[in-house]
């Protein structure tokens, strides 16, 4: 017990909205500054994150193909991401004649609104979290689903058969795909023994549940990544825009910023993704810790927890931008069948057999 | 007895019920003319039942030109031009086809240099019609990295093009009694160059793109084509060897060196896309193995037997002669009432007769396999409307 204690007081986790309920009797001026700070912060991440994975999934994509990429604009195209946005700003933004146009101009928004609600709660140091919400697990899979809704409305109100098409594609997809990510999200909060994300780092004190948990942290992150890959509608799950069948699917009908909206979320979720993936089997910006082995540990803890949070991330994000360099797409049907058949009956199989080594105890270094 | 004309218009709106239990209803979609998988402007209407293709109809004739029009407007040599923009991806094989029966009905000699050259060349244009292809099939199913890796390795070919010809895709090469101009010097040492490049990169494009599961899934058993479809559709070339009969002019009536060289005629055996993928794969390997066997030898000779600025007279008569270009059989049927110009010129191109291959076998199975089988057949589509 005692080196659970020591992990524990070794991260306390300081949210921002901690901070601002502590300082609301003090000054209530610091607690609006802490407040603005947290929507800012939110906002800003948002705009770079959409600035940096742009630019990189263009550099990525050209040296996976023997190209370049943006290399005119800024040093080695740093700047062509601006520059396209500021093209997408000043575009027209054609609504079709025939849409539905309140529909047509909230869904961008309602895509974005989902991905932007799981940023709040992503634990990116133990000081750098805006909100730590208690069932943050239940929290990520509930708004992160809502998603969906965007697709669906953008889809439905273009007046567009295509994009009709790709609509009701991603909604069976998102759908089928959130049944696998939970029950893979289930079993590493039966190994924490907690649903607050905060919580779900400090448990992997001792070591990751990608290799703490035995073979089952394993299989449920190979689960966990696969679905959200899908969830996120990427290749080779991103039937819902396949470009080459349905001419770009449910934003067929969307240019401009509405557009640019689209495509921003979609990179943003990406990035969701990887983070919430890292935070529940990688260990979030828990370092890499050996349970017992005390002088490796402290070694470990030289790297501030950022650092190690991002490392994870963006190694996730590299191998989901690696798979859409390299798969082709799956054909609607397949996608289902690999869901349901194969995927779901594992994560079934996997989902029992945690709740037997939990109850059992027999986990790598228990906790002792 | 009377016969009812059956318009798109009546088809498109017949509104056939659907084979399920649920109230649902059938609906069609125009694919095209501006879609990205149909590889130009070709409209392809759809009726759909949910994401099942029930009934695909080709409508053609947005790029229609009037090149067999403009033909009889035209000498022989001029109408070898146009030929270049009907299947750009096969030029020179185009021109062979109009010069081979000019040739041959004006009793035009050529001699073995002029042959052999054209056989290089016609073998060099299929590698970069299947590299091409290879590339678009990828980005069909979703493969962007193919796409780009086809596009750097068919650079090669048409830098080597670029340096004997002038032109990169319209190439204006073979005309009626030999070639337009000699080959570069550095000709043979580029094209082995490419030769060896190119072997272990076809290596790379099994790697990357023949070997995935997700490929694999996506193209056995998906399109199937029987050998009795294929030929009552007409269908040739590759399309035709996928569904496993081994019809290859270059083998069957050989013309130009291909009697003097080995190789093999590869053959599917379901007809699927996969099988018409597997021959194209193969048929760039069987088309290496023919430069090598060609190119050590060429033989010396001039590179014209006419004068470049003789009249050519075809006798009054029908001349019909085909080839093989990278997609299948290019026929052409000239009618000269003895003049300079042909009285009615007229193209069997390969592609039109492929393209009713995918009305055979889309039927059943979903959009995404649609586009797949599409991208298999391998259409080029200014040589469907010309």
């Amino acid at each position: 017990m005692t080196n659970l204690v020591q992990a524990e007081a070794l991260w306390q986790v300081k949210t921002l909205s901690d901070r601002t309920v502590e300082a609301i009797p003090d000054s209530p001026w610091l607690a609006t500054g802490f407040f603005l700070l947290g929507i800012i912060s939110v906002g800003a991440l948002v705009a770079g994150l959409g600035l940096v994975l742009i630019y990189l999934e263009r550099k990525i994509a050209a040296h996976f193909q023997c190209r370049l990429g943006p290399m005119r604009v800024g040093w080695h195209g740093l700047l062509q991401t601006v520059a396209d946005t500021i093209k997408l700003l000043l575009k027209e933004d054609i609504i079709p004649e025939r849409a539905d146009k309140l529909m047509h101009l909230m869904a961008p928004f309602l895509s974005l609104l989902a991905t932007v609600l799981v940023l709040v709660v992503i634990p990116y140091s133990p000081i750098l979290q805006i909100a730590d919400v208690n069932i943050g697990v239940l929290y990520v899979s509930a708004v992160g689903g809502f998603g969906i809704l965007g697709i669906l409305v953008a889809g439905w109100s273009s007046n567009n058969k295509w994009s009709l098409l790709g609509a009701m594609r991603a909604g069976a997809q998102i759908m089928s795909y959130e049944i696998s990510a939970t029950l893979a999200l289930l079993t590493v909060v039966l190994f924490a023994g907690t649903l607050k994300l905060s919580g779900v780092v400090q448990s992997q004190a001792d070591g990751w549940w990608i290799w703490r948990a035995h073979g089952i942290g394993l299989v449920a992150f190979m689960i966990f990544l696969i679905a959200s890959v899908a969830e996120i509608n990427r290749t080779p799950f991103d039937i819902a825009e396949g470009e080459s069948e349905l001419t770009g699917g449910f934003h067929t009908e969307y240019s401009g910023m509405r557009f640019a909206f689209f495509f921003l979320s979609e990179f943003v979720n990406m990035f969701v993704a990887a983070a919430i993936t890292a935070t529940l089997f990688l260990g979030g910006w828990m370092p890499f810790h050996i349970g017992g082995l005390h002088g490796f540990n402290a070694i470990m803890d030289i790297i501030p927890p950022v650092i190690w949070f991002l490392g994870k991330t963006g190694f996730l994000i590299f191998l989901i931008m690696w798979f859409r360099w390299t798969f082709p797409r799956l054909r609607v049907d397949q996608l289902m069948k690999l869901e349901w058949k194969i995927l779901l009956p594992i994560g079934f199989v996997n989902l029992v057999v945690a709740a037997v080594a939990v109850l059992f105890d027999v986990y790598f270094f228990p906790r002792n | 007895m009377t016969i009812t004309p059956i318009t798109l218009a009546d088809r498109i709106s017949a509104g056939h019920a659907a084979e399920s239990p649920l109230s649902t209803e059938e609906y069609f979609v125009n694919m095209g003319p501006q879609h990205p998988s149909t590889h130009g402007v070709l409209r392809l209407v759809v009726r759909l039942d949910g994401e099942t293709v029930r009934e695909v109809i080709p409508v053609c004739g947005y790029v229609h030109r009037g090149i067999e029009k403009m033909g009889e407007y035209l000498t022989y040599r001029q109408f070898g031009h146009l030929t270049d923009r009907m299947d750009y991806l096969s030029a020179i094989t185009n021109n062979w086809v109009v010069a081979m029966a000019v040739e041959k009905a004006a009793g035009i000699e050529t001699n073995d240099r002029i042959q052999t050259i054209r056989t290089i060349c016609a073998e060099l244009q299929r590698i970069q019609s299947h590299q091409l292809w290879w590339g678009v099939f990828g980005m069909d199913l979703g493969a962007f990295t193919a796409f780009l890796y086809g596009f750097r390795d068919r650079e090669m070919v048409t830098d080597i093009f670029e340096e004997t010809t002038g032109a990169r895709l319209t190439m204006n090469y073979i005309q009626p009694g030999g070639l337009m101009y000699d080959i570069h010097p550095d000709f043979v040492k580029g094209v082995k160059k490419f030769l060896a490049y190119f072997k272990p990169k076809l290596v790379e494009y099994d790697t990357l793109f023949s070997g995935n599961v997700i490929v694999q899934a996506r193209l056995r058993g998906i399109g199937c084509l029987s050998p009795e479809a294929a030929v009552s559709l007409g269908a040739t070339g590759p399309v035709l060897r996928g569904s496993g009969l081994a019809c290859d002019l270059r083998k069957n009536q050989p013309y130009g060196a291909y009697g003097k060289v080995q190789f093999d005629v590869p053959v599917g055996i379901t007809g699927d896309c996969w099988d018409r993928y597997w021959v194209r794969m193969e048929e760039m390997r069987q088309s290496i193995r023919i430069i090598e066997q060609l190119i050590d030898g060429i033989p010396e000779g001039k590179h014209m037997t006419i004068k470049p600025t003789s009249k050519i007279k075809v006798p009054e008569g029908i001349y019909y002669e085909q080839a093989e270009t990278a997609r299948g059989i290019l026929g052409v049927l000239i009618a000269s009432d003895g003049g300079e110009k042909p009285y009615r010129i007229h193209m069997r191109s390969p592609n039109f007769n492929n393209l009713w291959c995918v009305t055979k076998a889309a039927p059943g199975h979903r959009i995404a396999d649609l586009v797949a089988i599409l991208s298999s057949v391998d259409i080029v589509v200014p040589d469907i409307d010309r």
